[in-house]
């Protein structure tokens, strides 16, 4: 098992399409990826109870890494890594990486076996390349 | 007189009919500052604490508080389910497993509800957040002399005045951070919601 990953999103259409952007990078087979995104109802929001069950789902899974995108994305996580059983807490790690560029470099990394560190470190420089590219790093 | 548990389910019965009434208010504060949902968030969230308390029975305030911050973290969606949602999680931690509640304990309760704000929200005073309302209310609750409806008194007055006050400060917490100086000018929509949580506490809890 590998290094599961937890999208946490206002929108589960721009969640959706941003594990599609990564997924492409993945040949093998892809880390286990769980979507909490939207309000209950579908509309644009957040759900800390929907994040709870999402990174208690993948519980099997050798660490867990939350990618998250802005405001109550943020709050609903922590809420919801508030809740979790502490053993289970004492696996996950919520990343404040850019959702998009974050989960690019956590899914590659994932798929090649790294641990939670690893993937978390590669998440959290995922801006890295672009922002040498326009030479603003 | 202590409050109840029927005084604390009218409360939140309350305060849910004036989020309703009030949803387009709070949606208007709401688009000048932030993404306009305030109000329909809070709505649909406190319906569904009302529909809980319609379908269920609480032994002791600590489970009926527990009850009402899952229920908004989960079906809020913005912002404010973290937050109201952690602050009702930690008044019932704060009040304990009682049935009724007096002055000092819902003081408590109050105070390890904001506490939980600020854990959650990372504000400061001045920020332009409902914390610039909790404040100043905890203060007066806890300076007011008198029973819960005297103490609720001071303590609604004091954070309607901050609220108001709101209106004068740059936001630097939330989306409306992203607006700067812009951001000025327009009451803070959390700040609005939360005077309308200790108004209708005042208004059943005496």
């Amino acid at each position: 098992m590998s290094v599961g990953i937890v999208v946490v999103s206002h929108s589960r259409p721009l969640a959706e399409a941003a594990v599609a952007l990564a997924a492409q990078m993945v040949h093998g087979e892809l880390p286990p990826i769980e979507i909490a995104a939207g309000a209950e109802d579908g509309s644009l929001g957040t759900d800390a109870t929907a994040v709870h069950a999402a990174i208690e789902s993948l519980a099997g899974a050798d660490g867990i890494l939350v990618l998250l995108d802005l405001g109550s994305a943020v709050m609903s996580a922590e809420t919801a890594y508030e809740l979790l059983d502490p053993d289970l807490a004492a696996r996950v790690t919520l990343s404040s990486a850019p959702l998009v560029e974050g989960l690019f470099g956590a899914v590659v990394r994932a798929s090649t076996g790294g641990n939670l560190a690893t993937v978390a470190a590669e998440a959290a420089r995922g801006l890295l390349p672009k922002q040498v590219h326009l030479d603003t790093a | 007189m202590p409050a109840t548990l029927s005084d604390l389910d009218a409360w939140l019965r309350r305060y849910a009919a004036t989020i309703h009434d009030q949803v387009a208010y709070l949606t208007e504060l709401d688009a000048a500052v932030g993404d306009a949902d305030h109000g329909t968030n809070m709505d649909r969230g406190m319906q569904k604490v009302v529909g809980v308390l319609d379908s269920e029975s609480f032994e002791a305030a600590d489970a009926l508080f527990k009850k009402v911050g899952m229920t908004l973290v989960s079906a809020v969606g913005g912002a404010s389910g973290p937050l109201y949602g952690t602050f009702f999680l930690r008044v019932g931690t704060g009040i304990g497993t009682v049935s009724e509640v007096d002055a000092e304990t819902l003081g408590a309760g109050l105070r390890a509800g904001v506490e939980g704000v600020l854990a959650r929200g990372k504000a400061e005073l001045g920020d332009k957040t409902m914390y610039d309302a909790w404040a100043p209310a905890l203060e007066a609750y806890d300076g007011a002399e008198g029973d819960i409806g005297d103490r609720l008194t001071a303590a609604a007055d004091a954070a309607a005045q901050a609220r108001d006050d709101t209106a004068g400060l740059v936001a630097r917490k939330g989306r409306a951070s992203y607006l700067g100086e812009r951001s000025a000018g327009h009451v803070d929509p959390g700040a609005a919601s939360t005077v309308m949580l200790l108004e209708a506490a005042r208004d059943t809890l005496s």
